[in-house]
């Protein structure tokens, strides 16, 4: 009996952020509570040789200026082990205010805790610093073709190879082999990180917009080196994430740092620009994909190959080619990524790490393989839709792209459309269409759950997972409804603070899948003893849960999923990590779609807007038909700003950002985004619990594609290099 | 130090801050008033918009002291049903930048009721200007949000702009109202 679970329920935290009521991290008042600014390097590397505090701390209101001089000592970041996920966390492998050295244009050298932000902002800038400069590698076009391959790791391999692709290009008929590049990307989350921090007898209390409470908390426990009980992290609604909320970066530790050290709480909100500074984006990458078919359309070589870079202090790979393993049954394949090492801050996660700017390449070369072939796009990925992966013949746990393509295109309207380029005029204005192929992995992690049922008909459902704005609370208070056969609004569920049972953290589009395995496993366990509770109690056959508890005289019954001890916990992540390696031995799991949009470019001044959009997933079942559309949209909207927009741009010369703010880096605004129709199949992966596939990164997949291939079928120009912008076009 | 007097969601406010405190500093950090959000602290991103005698401004780039005696609405003193709009209309996400959006939104529907145009008025001797989907657009592009939640915000203004258009019309209606 399903009543909720994939309707269109309104979030349940729906008034509280309508009001006012909800609250942010910088939002928790402390009496005496004290304000942090950071002060940042300005150079890319080099040591710190003069530094003079006395101005900012004659500046009244200051209470301290820390610096490496004086700085309480701070553990060195952990070592990467599998056996503790946390020390995955890291933000960089700098020991902050540790040490005189500088290793990226933007880190923190000194912190100022002042009775107001006024007051500390100012200090901020009163700070004197002087730097010897040491060699540093900052210019990505410049270290780009030194680039070494990247080495398989457990979760991400760096290659693979089947067949001789080079020598099949070589001998295709048909053949292309094209080059592109994407800028850096930060996520741009309108709330900037911030941190609250409280310590009190040894304890620490941290409210920090994090998205995974667990590992900042476990990461910040071996930085101080106090038992991780002993830290409390509240996070109950985080304002936008996109990835940059995941690691542990500077201002979290110089903020629990700044506290210990004044002894006060102290808040520490970055600034705009600080976000810049000291937390992590998008790498840029350079591509090759060349592709070779015979004249039925056939794929005989696909090559994928990227270079991406980290930063010398942190970071990783991004699967650049992970969508080229799993889109086309090319009879051989290659795909290779490769890596940079450069004295700037890490890169990190964002929103669809890899396959975002990935699919932008392999898509806009397949348009490119269809327009040279004289065969519709559509068409053209029908002839090379694999039956099994191509890469090792895995079958696929769920897979269909060809009907997302088939109800887009009908909806779209898309077999009227006359292919020649430059063809369609409306005034000014040169309008095309274009199409391109979304595709993310699937994930699911370890949850742990409970749900108490009470006598008045409530329930509680506990778990530490997170809230950026994907409607999680509500999607498990619909599954917690329709498993206990309760109204939506009579359930509660807590998340956010880590005194709850450990929940996953949000990314890999997991978070919901997740929690809501562990949540209907314990939904069972709950229904199954309010039915042995029935057969014991008379009266009570045919009863409803809560009738059962009443007629049993029972306030409440509790049931949990997973254990939190710390043998649970080992011996649950072994379990754990043994299904997911069996299952990714069986399967490939992914979500897919095809992304439809209609561009209208000025004949004059090559401006681009985005006039029509139509995405159709497949996401499995979905949850909630209104949180689950906003969420596609949203990776949509992200997807046209990396189009079109988007472009951290960097000092070559010295590794600093020179865009840092949302003046100069443009993220899409109202007037940018059209009416943006989703559809989803609504199909369950039977591989996946309640059949769902994550939906929070395979919308941002296959945008940027579909309007480059639109804006060529406007223009006739085939633009390379993100973002469109209108220069490019002139 | 100076004295300032601010009509805060109708209650009178006196404060003791700096001439250099911001408006939304002095809302956010004096008066505890958190829920006009800071997304940038330059003017770029709209989260910290509210209404001074019902227009719209962006605190973070105010100062308080500008204010003194002016009336001011924060989202804590909003009671619209706009609010119910975007939460039917889903038109937000993380929640972030809705305070803004909402009293953006107010603001907005208050200049184009006085008749002022934007750059994507066509006829501007029209008596009344149509407040179409690319209006609200052009209208709302102040207010970022990274959530991507546009097409919702755009459908909670266009409903409520509906609505209130049919209780003009309509004026029984307006017992009704909530
Ligand atoms: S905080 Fe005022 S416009 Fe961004
Ligand atoms: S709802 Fe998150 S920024 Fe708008």
């Amino acid at each position: 009996m399903t009543t909720y679970v994939g309707e269109a329920v309104d979030r349940v935290d729906g008034t509280a952020k309508t009001t006012g009521g909800a609250r942010f991290s910088a939002e928790y008042p402390y009496p005496d509570l004290a304000h942090a600014a950071l002060v940042h390097a300005t150079v890319a590397r080099g040591r710190i040789t003069r530094l003079d505090t006395t101005a900012a701390e004659a500046v009244p209101g200051v209470i301290a200026v820390l610096t490496h001089r004086n700085a309480p000592p701070l553990k060195p970041a952990p070592r990467v082990t599998p056996l503790n996920l946390a020390t995955l966390a890291s933000g960089t492998s700098v020991n902050y205010l540790n040490t005189d050295e500088v290793h990226w244009n933007g880190q923190p050298v000194a912190v100022v805790v002042a009775e107001s932000p006024e007051a500390a902002q100012e200090a901020a800038h009163l700070v004197e610093v002087a730097y010897a400069h040491l060699p540093a590698t900052v210019d990505f076009a410049a270290a780009e073709p030194d680039a070494k391959p990247q080495k398989s790791n457990l979760i991400m391999s760096g290659g693979a190879v089947k067949g001789d692709p080079e020598a099949a290009l070589a001998a295709a008929p048909v053949a292309l082999d094209l080059r592109y590049t994407t800028p850096p990307h930060h996520h741009n989350a309108i709330e900037p990180h911030a941190t609250t921090a409280h310590w009190a007898d040894g304890r620490l209390t941290l409210h920090d917009g994090a998205q995974n409470i667990y590992w900042t908390r476990d990461h910040l426990a071996m930085r101080f080196g106090i038992p991780k009980d002993d830290i409390r992290v509240l996070s109950p609604f985080v304002g936008g994430a996109f990835g940059g909320k995941t690691m542990v970066w500077p201002g979290t530790i110089l903020a629990a740092m700044a506290a210990k050290a004044t002894g006060r709480p102290v808040r520490l909100m970055l600034t705009r620009e600080g976000v810049y500074r000291t937390v992590g984006g998008r790498t840029p990458s350079t591509q090759r994909v060349a592709v070779g078919a015979d004249e039925s359309g056939r794929m005989t070589a696909l090559i994928h190959t990227s270079v991406t870079l980290t930063g010398r202090v942190g970071g990783g790979p991004e699967q650049v080619t992970s969508q080229t393993r799993h889109l086309y049954d090319a009879a051989a394949i290659r795909v290779q990524q490769n890596l940079v090492e450069l004295d700037v801050l890490s890169n990190t996660v964002m929103r669809a790490p890899g396959e975002s700017i990935g699919t932008f390449a392999l898509e806009a070369t397949v348009d490119e393989l269809a327009y040279r072939l004289g065969v519709d796009p559509i068409e053209l990925r029908a002839r090379n839709e694999p039956a099994r992966n191509p890469m090792d013949g895995k079958a696929f746990a769920h897979r269909k792209l060809r009907e997302c393509f088939e109800q887009g295109a009908k909806e779209f309207g898309w077999a009227g459309r006359n292919p020649e380029p430059r063809s369609t005029r409306d005034g000014r204005w040169l309008v095309g269409t274009g199409v391109a192929a979304a595709y993310h992995p699937s994930w699911q992690f370890p949850a742990n759950v409970t749900v108490r049922l009470s006598a008045d008909g409530t329930a509680l459902v506990r778990c530490g997972f997170h809230e950026m704005g994907m409607g999680g609370a509500t999607a498990q208070a619909q599954i917690a409804a329709d498993a206990l056969g309760l109204p939506v609004e009579a359930v509660t569920v807590e998340y956010g603070d880590t005194r709850l049972p450990t929940g996953p953290g949000a990314g890999g589009s997991a978070q919901t899948a997740s929690v809501a395995a562990a949540l209907v496993a314990a939904c069972e366990k709950l229904t199954r003893l309010a039915r042995a509770l029935a057969r014991r109690t008379p009266g009570a056959a045919g009863a409803s849960y809560p009738e059962i508890l009443r007629l049993a005289g029972r306030d409440s019954i509790e049931a949990r999923v997973g254990s939190d001890t710390r043998l649970g916990t080992a011996v649950g992540q072994l379990r754990f990590a043994g299904k997911l390696m069996s299952d990714r031995r069986r399967w490939v799991k992914a979500a897919c779609g095809a992304q439809f949009c209609e561009v209208r470019v000025d004949a004059d001044t090559g401006e681009v807007r985005v006039t029509r959009w139509l995405g159709v997933f497949d996401v499995g079942r979905v949850i909630n038909a209104k949180t689950a559309a906003s969420q596609l949209r949203g990776g949509i909207v992200m997807g046209i700003g990396m189009a079109l927009a988007e472009e951290t741009l960097v000092d070559p010369r010295t590794g600093r950002i020179m865009n840092a703010s949302l003046s100069e880096y443009h993220v899409p605004v109202h007037a940018d985004v059209p009416a943006i129709e989703i559809r989803y199949l609504d199909d369950p992966d039977p591989t996946m619990p309640l059949g769902l596939i994550g939906v929070g990164e395979v919308s941002i997949t296959g945008v940027a594609g579909a309007i480059a291939n639109a804006v060529f079928h406007a223009t006739g120009r085939r633009i390379r290099d993100l973002p469109i912008t209108l220069d490019k076009l002139l | 130090m100076a004295d300032v007097h601010l009509r805060i969601n109708g209650v009178d406010r006196r404060l003791e801050v700096e001439p250099r405190v911001s408006l939304l500093d002095a809302l956010r950090e004096r008066l505890g008033l958190t829920g006009t959000k800071k997304g940038c602290d330059q003017g770029a991103c709209g989260a910290c918009t509210v209404l001074a005698d019902g227009e719209r401004v962006l605190s973070c780039l105010a100062l308080a002291v500008q204010y003194e005696g002016r009336e001011i609405t924060t989202i804590e003193g909003v009671a619209d049903p706009i609010q119910r709009a975007f939460v039917r209309h889903d038109g937000f996400q993380c929640g972030y930048c809705t305070s803004g959006q909402i009293c953006s939104a107010l603001g907005m529907l208050a200049e184009h009721a006085a008749g002022a145009p934007s750059a994507v008025t066509e006829g501007l001797a029209a008596a009344e200007i149509e407040l179409t989907e690319a209006e609200i657009r052009e209208r709302m592009s102040g207010n970022l949000c990274r959530c991507g939640a546009y097409n919702g915000i755009v459908a909670a203004i266009q409903e409520t702009q509906e609505t209130r258009v049919a209780e003009r019309d309509v004026p029984t209606l307006v017992e009704g109202r909530r």
